[in-house]
């Protein structure tokens, strides 16, 4: 089918060798359409991240093939690899370590044109951040002489969106994005991301060990424990009604409101 | 009358800056506490709960200076003791307190016994090494952990596990009040509730008698307290018992905050998750009216012109001009 952007097959990973061996990612199988955004949800140690590094080509899989529009990809040499990394992008839990700290947040969103396919030229470059700012509701002309550490969390969780929107990757990896900021800022990251899908049509793989944060971004929900995908299928038929005994139990994990949390 | 477990009043504390600018983190609070019951408090990063937390427990070193206002435990003001008074009377023994990164608060050299022995040596110098396992062994035993724990180093243990040591450790000598600062949010939706499992059991059986949460997890909170304090720029914006501001918020703060709860509930996902747009006030600088009044959907002119005291209706209290009617509470 043609538009099945990424495809897994039988992937494993495992971690160290002989009797300190651990299976971390267990032939895991999955697909990616064009568009949609998916869910992992696990606990800590589920492999969700340890898959995700793999999507992202920055961990070599033990086994298995991962497909990229189609084709198997490649990732032998340094061209091989930016060209990929054009693709496909990733954006993770602390936004402080993802940054080069010694940079201005200008610099920083000027290195992303590094990765675009066209040539701008230097107005263009300073419209286009200022665009990309607009998207995520933060000030260019406030920031862009400000280093990492004078922002907040959340503004820098932006600063990352605002490179994501500058770069246009085909297939975004948020890696738990939103487990360092508070409630009220994490509703803006998760509505930028359904806002990235919905006017830039990139497909969004969001990780995440909240339910409740799953089922509200994402079409498509994969329960992950202990390296195997236990559960898929569409978040409202997860939520509604779970087959999987792991499934259940992240569910009741999670507090709600309408419901008594049992915690006797 | 009985006297309050806890009472506050009117408590300003501040930074110092390295320039000798002051920033009010917690402006004019006030709150009580009752035997058993669980005050939650909520907010965004930055509205000064943790310094709350710090001040509460009267931890004041520099940059965190006490401005005014008074803490009594029993009717006991601790901020006139003296350092060294209210470490040895009052932490640990009326008052203790898990702070925000506690699974990083242990010393990685340590064995955990090793904590419980120094904190032991301060308090009861004339217990012996072996009392204070036997004793360490049963509580933990108490709060379902296993004895294997005390024998181990922090790096051992998974972040879950040191989480509930930590708990199990601060709450050793039985405080009145525990205040915990986000003692969940580094932890995963499985062993959050493990957590939160046995911070009910301390209260249950009488470890602690009451507590203080923090977070801004609003879902969990409407489990765990009896009354929710909301907080803003250093502000108490509203309190009341936790079904009234999860479900009736007064505070237009408080709604915008209500409405950005993600609960994995069937229908969730057509309901539009809100987020409040401009970021909160520079407390650096003095603000002359409502704090909120910059984000504010139904701020008018009055607003900004006078400060805003704190209204009752019933037993609630928020800060706001607006006249607010609640229909339906019994």
């Amino acid at each position: 089918m043609s538009d099945k952007i990424l495809r897994g097959l039988g992937i494993n990973k495992i971690y160290g060798h002989g009797k300190r061996a651990c299976h971390a990612v267990n032939n895991v199988d999955f697909d990616l359409h064009k568009g949609e955004i998916i869910s992992i949800v696990g606990e800590s140690g589920s492999g969700k991240t340890t898959l995700a590094k793999m999507i992202m080509g920055l961990l070599p899989q033990t086994s298995g093939t991962i497909e990229f529009e189609g084709k198997e990809r490649s990732l032998k040499s340094f061209k091989d690899r930016k060209n990929y990394w054009k693709q496909i992008q990733a954006i993770f839990q602390d936004p402080f370590s993802s940054f080069n700290e010694f940079y201005k947040v200008e610099t920083l969103l000027k290195n992303c044109f590094k990765l675009r396919e066209d040539k701008i030229s230097k107005d263009d470059m300073v419209e286009k951040m200022r665009e990309a700012c607009i998207f995520v509701n933060l000030d260019f002309d406030e920031l862009r002489n400000k280093h990492p550490f004078e922002l907040s969390g959340g503004q820098m969780q932006r600063v990352m969106i605002a490179r994501i929107f500058l770069i246009h990757p085909k297939v975004l990896i948020a890696d738990e994005p939103t487990s360092m900021i508070d409630a009220c800022s994490r509703a803006t990251i998760l509505d930028m991301l359904m806002k990235l899908r919905d006017e830039n049509d990139m497909t969004i793989v969001f990780i995440t060990h909240d339910l409740g944060l799953a089922y509200y971004v994402s079409d498509r929900v994969f329960i992950m424990e202990r390296g195997q995908i236990v559960e898929r299928g569409s978040a409202e038929k997860v939520i509604a009604t779970p087959t999987h005994q792991y499934t259940k139990q992240l569910i009741s994990d999670v507090p709600k409101l309408h419901e008594v949390w049992d915690l006797g | 009358m009985k006297e309050k477990l806890l009472s506050v009043k009117d408590l300003r504390t501040y930074y110092k800056t390295r320039f000798g600018d002051k920033i009010v983190a917690v402006d004019g609070v006030s709150l009580d506490l009752e035997e058993g019951k669980v005050l939650g408090i909520a907010g965004e990063s930055g509205c000064g709960k943790s310094t709350l937390a710090l001040s509460l427990i009267g931890l004041f070193s520099m940059p965190l200076c006490h401005d005014s206002g008074s803490i009594s435990i029993y009717g006991k003001d601790i901020t006139k003791l003296d350092k060294e008074t209210r470490r040895v009377e009052v932490l640990g023994k009326k008052i203790a307190y898990i702070p925000q990164a506690a699974m990083n608060a242990l010393n990685p050299t340590c064995k955990i016994k090793n904590f419980i022995f120094d904190i032991m040596r301060e308090h009861h110098p004339h217990m012996t090494k072996e009392e204070v396992y036997a004793l360490s062994k049963e509580r933990f035993n108490d709060l379902n952990l296993e004895a294997r724990v005390l024998e181990s180093y922090p790096n051992e243990l998974s972040g879950g596990m040191k989480q509930r040591t930590v708990i199990a450790i601060s709450t050793i000598m039985n405080p009145d009040i525990l205040v915990a600062d986000e003692p969940t949010s580094a932890l995963d939706v499985s062993t959050q509730k493990v957590v939160m499992k046995m911070l009910k059991s301390l209260m249950e059986k009488g470890i602690v008698k009451s507590m203080i949460f923090i977070t801004h997890e609003l879902p969990l909170l409407y489990h765990i307290a009896d009354e929710i304090m909301v907080m803003y720029a250093g502000e108490c914006v509203e309190r009341g018992t936790s079904d009234e501001v999860v479900f009736e918020p007064l505070h237009p703060y408080a709604v915008e905050l209500m409405t950005s709860i993600v609960v994995p509930e069937i229908g969730q996902k057509h309901h539009k998750l809100s987020s409040i747009p401009g970021a909160p006030p520079n407390l650096k600088y003095k603000i002359q009216g409502c704090r909120f009044a910059d984000r504010c959907k139904y701020v008018n002119s009055q607003c900004r012109m006078m400060s805003i005291p704190l209204k009752s209706l019933g037993h609630r209290t928020y800060r706001c001009l607006l006249d607010r009617e609640v229909e339906d509470v019994g």
